[in-house]
């Protein structure tokens, strides 16, 4: 019974580790082929270990492309903003809502529930934002649209007030002459820390990996972040390859990057997300666990 | 005593109960105007699919065009093409990506050891969280025509170097593969969490009845997870019209050739707005998206309620 079980064991371990393996080997590509010298990628095409090593496609990208440095200026800034503006939203939006005070809550929340069933889609929310708002080619473009709020986070976030908040302390801090933007700042904000941790990754992370709304809004390359610029070199090499190059827009080959300086502006765009993550790993699961089924 | 009433006294006065109302309306106001903006108008704006949009008149401005919008978007082949992919695809997802997740949350429950199993963890949800753009770079490593990684073990084994970009036989195998890929650690995690939730007396019993491994599996595990299974898998089909419109456009490359399999709604939507300037069919094409989804969604639920009312979203 006990080396039936052993065995078993082995066998799980043995299935995890190719998984995980299997998880991670397409990485292992990505990096190497950015660590190959352009002569070997030519000749032996993408591997798994480069053939002949080089950093000339990191050194190329932090000094003498500006592009990439002002992209990763841009990716960063945005992310900052548009996660501390999301958080901030979502909280005060889920607070009157987890209380029982509030006039027409029942309303309220079904307002906000409303939007996780039914949506407009791309073309009346294109118009909209570029024909009312004008927000092509600014800095709102990258922020506004569908990031900044979502419902689900704010009925994720009420959902954890409602359970943890409890309707005695809230009320005693009243009784004590405390206003409500008092309340939750020093009351229910330092009790909600580990929501908030998740909800501001989920956020940030989708921020930091948003390519459609510079997709959609951005032509201006000066507001391109790394990932709107990893989706124009992928669109430059379209239109090579398609043999439309011939036309008066055509892609000057010269200025896109070699394969190698390619796989490393994806491999910088992924890189501070890979660090980051295994410190937060629990507030991820959090996030999927209590998000999943509800989502 | 005397605290309690002095607390009666204030709590009941108006001047107070208004200004607390006051502050809390206060505070959800930036989320409300931007639900108003980014969710409730354009849903007035799918009034456009029923238009002969013009630019210089807008949406509202636009002279009426009845359905012919939809007439010639079902005139054409694109409609059947793109609603075929996008429910095939879905489908195939759903199932798929159910049987494999649910599947690693047992082996990971009857996983032994902490570390291992949240080392496993960890990294199963790395693919997660890179974006679309990043995969289809990756996804070009192993099949660029020249350089690929499976054309180089093709050419090496004497075989000839497939174009894959152009053949579109090989892509619903592609997207699959890659959809799985990047979701497969997602959903385990999803499932493991209902898993560790089951009973462990349950087990025990078993144990004590001599069941194995795989009778504990099949009488304890699979039924503490069929609500999960079926609430799930219900949500996922009231999103049938939907899909992952980075899956579908980034990783083929855009490539024209492998339309005809790689195209869903949501590529199509954004191709005849940006691209082919084809407002009417795309708007027409986007209102059907978001209309049958909304009652897909809702049947769904009246189902997932009947079912299992704890589980349903409302």
């Amino acid at each position: 019974m006990v080396s039936k079980n052993k065995t078993g064991q082995i066998v799980l371990n043995i299935i995890f580790i190719l998984l995980t393996i299997a998880a991670l080997a397409p990485f292992l590509l990505l990096v190497s082929s950015s660590l190959s010298s352009e002569e070997a990628l030519a000749q032996y095409g993408y591997r798994f270990w480069p053939k002949s090593w080089s950093f000339g496609a990191y050194t190329y990208l932090f000094k003498s492309s500006m592009k990439i440095v002002r992209g990763y200026g841009i990716t960063i800034l945005v992310t900052l903003i548009g996660t501390l503006a999301s958080v901030t939203m979502t909280i005060m939006f889920a607070y009157p809502l987890s209380r029982k005070e509030l006039p027409f809550r029942y309303g309220f929340s079904f307002f906000v529930f409303f939007t996780m069933l039914f949506n407009g889609g791309l073309v009346p929310t294109y118009m909209m934002y570029t024909q009312t708002f004008h927000i092509k080619n600014t800095l709102w473009a990258l922020v506004v649209p569908s990031l900044l709020m979502s419902g689900f986070y704010v009925i994720m976030m009420r959902s954890f007030f409602t359970a943890n908040i409890p309707d005695a302390l809230v009320e005693a801090a009243r009784i004590d002459g405390a206003g409500e933007y008092m309340i939750l700042w020093k009351i229910v904000l330092p009790l909600s820390k580990p929501m908030m941790a998740t909800i501001s990754l989920m956020s940030g992370l989708g921020y930091w990996n948003d390519w459609m709304n510079s997709m959609y809004y951005v032509t201006d390359e000066k507001l391109y972040s790394i990932q709107a610029i990893l989706n124009t070199i992928i669109t430059n090499i379209q239109f090579l390859t398609s043999g439309q190059s011939s036309a008066a827009s055509a892609v000057d080959v010269g200025k896109l990057p070699s394969v190698s300086a390619r796989m490393a502006i994806a491999v910088i765009g992924i890189l501070p997300v890979l660090c980051i993550y295994p410190f937060f790993q629990k507030y991820f699961v959090k996030g999927i666990v209590v998000g999943g089924v509800k989502g | 005593m005397a605290k309690n009433a002095k607390a009666a006294a204030k709590k009941k006065s108006p001047a107070r109960n208004a200004r607390m109302t006051l502050a809390l309306f206060s505070m959800m106001l930036p989320g409300l105007i931007y639900l108003i903006i980014n969710n409730y108008i354009p849903m007035a704006g799918l009034v456009i699919a029923f238009k002969r949009f013009d630019y210089s008149k807008g949406i509202w401005g636009s002279d009426w065009a009845g359905i012919s919008n939809f007439t010639y978007l079902f005139k054409t082949n694109d409609a059947f093409n793109i609603i075929r992919n996008t429910i095939g695809y879905n489908f195939v997802f759903i199932i798929l990506g159910t049987v494999v997740a649910v599947a690693i949350a047992i082996m990971l429950n009857f996983l032994r050891g902490t570390m291992n199993k949240k080392i496993y963890q960890t990294v199963i949800l790395i693919p997660y969280l890179i974006s679309m753009v990043v995969v289809s770079y990756i996804v070009f490593g192993f099949l660029s025509q020249e350089n690929g990684y499976l054309n180089k073990i093709i050419e090496s084994l004497g075989g000839k170097p497939i174009s894959w970009y152009t053949t579109s036989k090989y892509w619903p195998v592609i997207l699959t593969i890659v959809n799985l890929w990047k979701g497969f650690g997602y959903t385990s995690i999803l499932y493991y969490a209902t898993v560790i939730g089951i009973d462990s007396s349950l087990y025990e019993a078993a144990t004590v009845d001599g069941a194995s491994k795989w009778k504990q599996v099949w009488h304890v595990t699979l039924p503490g997870l069929r609500g999960t299974i079926i609430t799930m898998t219900l949500l996922n089909l009231g999103r049938m019209f939907y899909s992952d419109f980075g899956l579908f456009y980034q990783v083929p490359m855009r490539s024209g050739m492998i339309s005809s399999v790689t195209d869903t709604i949501d590529v199509f939507v954004y191709k005849g707005l940006t691209q082919l300037n084809d407002i009417g069919r795309s708007s027409a094409a986007g209102f059907l998206q978001s209309v049958l989804g909304f009652i897909l969604v809702l049947a769904a639920n009246a189902i997932v309620r009947k079912i299992d009312e704890e589980n349903a979203l409302f």
